[in-house]
């Protein structure tokens, strides 16, 4: 007898085509809303079970909410070594001070919002159709062999770690302080992308160049491994529906709309979600790494802001502990809308199509 | 019957050829790269003439990376904290992925959210900095003296609600019939695990562990935060050497000790990069097949 779980309480039945309340998901319910007398005996009855989630609801309270209650620094006036339950409430001062009534540190966090934003909407734009594509072109290649071969070689960059990636990015774009420009910039400088002025100065050196190199770099690193999840579905197209398409005369575009599109449409759905609700976490190891004070101006994301402020960014210019209970705050403002955006982004997929992330 | 291509499907495959063998060269360029200058000579580097073969070739900076006793202290280091930390965080997720994964479980749902709300939001660099400070102080005094940070690295740092999900979700692919089999067979709730459910989603344990043990091996702001020279580990010490010599982050320059040949200080941090990427390359063959199910198990139920 096959049975399929729908919802946690409704039980479908395949043979009689029937749907049933799961008897026993009634009774946990039960246990929880009305009898909680019962539920330490429950509870003790199967404790075993039990057992086995305290070390991870342990390190979960430990090292993911425990920082959330420190948070509580964001609203209350810092005094060095006490607690944050002790110190006094500023209300919401300091987020006043970040979001308008400081200029000098307004200007600072508006510009990391809009660079956060920004460098992820670019991901959207740029390194999101990427796998795609490239999961489309895998499939053009019949052989198995080049195929495979290719494909390896496309992953490689996906397992090199973000110090090793950014630390070739930085040699090859300007190997250091007076030398030549890198391999890819007088790659670049002969192909006539950038001026000879400018490859000489080092890209990473000049704000104008930032966007462009954390977008490429990531297509770079991301694009073969992330072309996986499509090909797969591509891949599964039986041969069949190309040729009724090639019967009734599609080109490979008509082809591309009506056969392909269809089949990959909840896994770019899946993969849309996720992206747009990450608009707002921006890696911040690849910024840090690769970032340096002249390209602030376009390459300072909230992240690396809030370490700065906080005196935790390595060569820190931290302004005390005012500057990281601002700190705190300017991460808080920024998590928060990020977290809006993943619940908006699941709730709308849910409304339109069937496909929902949580 | 063999029928004739469309001509924008010519175009397409044409296309695809060409993109994709560009493509799959410029991901594979700059480690050739790296390597041709981490064997050239002192001049050809610094003057950047290496394009993609090695020229005047010397072995000085490999030799000089060999007897770096730092690199491989960091090395050592980074084994370490890949080796426990990947140990711990997957007997953590593996137990409490197998309760979640139980019907049974009163309050799953409350759980779950537990989890999946830390996929949502995080308390930003500076409350997890305080919190893994204090940690690091807790740690401390239950050491009784100054414990090695490596180990703040491996309990504290490195758990993912996603690779937790991941876990549930195979248990929750195993029959409950086996279960039920399996207790009427008198088996206790450990010897369901490790006998049955385990044995049973072998390859998602086995993509699950990759996923910490790269996080691990990667792993470089929280490291360098809190860990001092001996206790670096290799991503840490790569960086600190970039900093010095390349960022202009001190003023020292670098000094070929006595003994050994001319060779740029860009060559020797190419031939640290290559160390530190070949036990990947050598097991990358075996694990990229476990990499390539683990993105296609990423969609989450609830």
């Amino acid at each position: 007898m096959k049975k399929q779980v729908l919802d946690e309480y409704i039980i479908y039945d395949e043979q009689t085509q029937t749907y049933s309340m799961d008897p026993e998901q009634a009774v946990r319910d039960d246990v929880e809303k009305n009898h909680w007398k019962n539920t330490v005996k429950t509870i003790l009855k199967d404790w075993r079970l039990y057992l086995m989630l305290v070390p991870l609801l342990f390190v979960f309270f430990c090292w993911r909410y425990l920082p959330m209650y420190e948070l509580l620094g964001a609203f209350k006036y810092p005094v060095n070594n006490l607690p944050v339950a002790e110190q006094n409430y500023s209300g919401f001062a300091w987020f006043a001070r970040i979001l308008f009534a400081d200029p000098s540190r307004s200007t600072m966090f508006w510009r990391a919002f809009r660079n956060t934003f920004l460098l992820s909407f670019y991901g959207l734009c740029f390194g999101f159709p990427m796998p795609i594509i490239v999961a489309l072109f895998f499939n053009e290649i019949k052989s198995n062999i080049y195929r495979s071969g290719i494909q390896v070689l496309t992953y490689l960059p996906k397992f090199m770690s973000t110090v090793v990636m950014t630390t070739l990015t930085i040699m090859l774009l300007s190997s250091g302080v007076g030398r030549e420009p890198g391999i890819v910039s007088q790659f670049l400088e002969w192909t006539g992308l950038v001026s000879e002025e400018a490859a000489n100065k080092g890209l990473l050196n000049d704000p104008q160049y930032f966007r462009a190199i954390y977008q490429i770099t990531g297509i770079w690193e991301g694009a073969g491994y992330d072309s996986i999840v499509y090909f797969a579905a591509i891949i599964a197209i039986p041969p069949t529906s190309y040729e009724a398409a090639q019967i009734d005369g599609a080109g490979k575009m008509a082809q591309m709309k009506h056969v392909v599109l269809p089949s990959i449409l909840s896994t770019l759905v899946i993969m849309l979600i996720n992206r747009i609700g990450s608009l707002l976490s921006v890696g911040y190891e690849k910024v840090y790494l690769l970032y340096n004070t002249s390209t602030w101006e376009t390459a300072d994301v909230v992240s690396t802001l809030a370490m700065r402020w906080g005196g935790i960014a390595g060569a820190g210019n931290s302004g005390g502990i005012i500057a990281q209970a601002m700190a705190s705050a300017a991460e808080m403002l920024n998590n928060l809308t990020g977290m809006i955006l993943v619940i908006g982004a699941n709730t709308i997929a849910r409304k339109v199509s069937d496909v929902s992330l949580y | 019957m063999k029928r004739r291509l469309e001509i924008s499907e010519l175009i397409f495959k044409v296309l695809s050829y060409v993109f994709l063998t560009i493509f799959a060269l410029a991901c594979l360029y700059p480690l050739v790269y790296a390597f041709s200058s981490a064997i050239s000579g002192e001049t050809v580097v610094d003057a950047n003439e290496v394009i993609l073969l090695p020229k005047d070739i010397q072995f000085e900076a490999f030799r000089y990376v060999f007897n770096d006793n730092i690199f491989w202290t960091s090395y050592s280091n980074t084994l370490f904290v890949t080796f426990f930390g990947t140990l711990w965080a997957l007997g953590v997720a593996i137990l409490g992925g197998y309760a979640l994964s139980k019907k049974r479980l009163l309050f799953r749902r409350g759980f779950n959210f537990f989890l999946v709300f830390t996929m949502w939001f995080s308390a930003g660099m500076v409350p997890q900095w305080i919190n893994y400070k204090n940690t690091e102080n807790v740690f401390n005094a239950l050491a009784g003296g100054d414990l090695d940070n490596k180990w703040l690295i491996v309990i504290a740092m490195g758990m993912a609600a996603m690779n937790v999900i991941l876990l549930r979700n195979a248990f929750e692919g195993v029959p409950s019939e086996i279960e039920e089999a399996s207790i009427v067979d008198g088996a206790t709730e450990l010897q369901i695990l490790t006998k049955v459910y385990i044995p049973m989603s072998q390859s998602t344990i086995a993509t699950v562990a990759l996923f910490f043990a790269i996080s691990r091996w990667n792993g470089y702001y929280w490291a360098q935060q809190f860990t001092d020279q001996p206790e670096w580990p290799l991503q840490v010490y790569l960086r600190s050497n970039i900093n010095a010599y390349l960022l202009g982050g001190t003023d020292e320059k670098f000094i070929i000790p006595d003994g050994y040949g001319e060779f740029s200080v860009n060559s020797f941090i190419y031939a640290m990069i290559i160390c530190a990427i070949i036990p990947i390359l050598i097991i990358y063959p075996f694990i990229q097949k476990y990499f390539a199910k683990g993105v296609n198990m990423g969609g989450v139920k609830e």
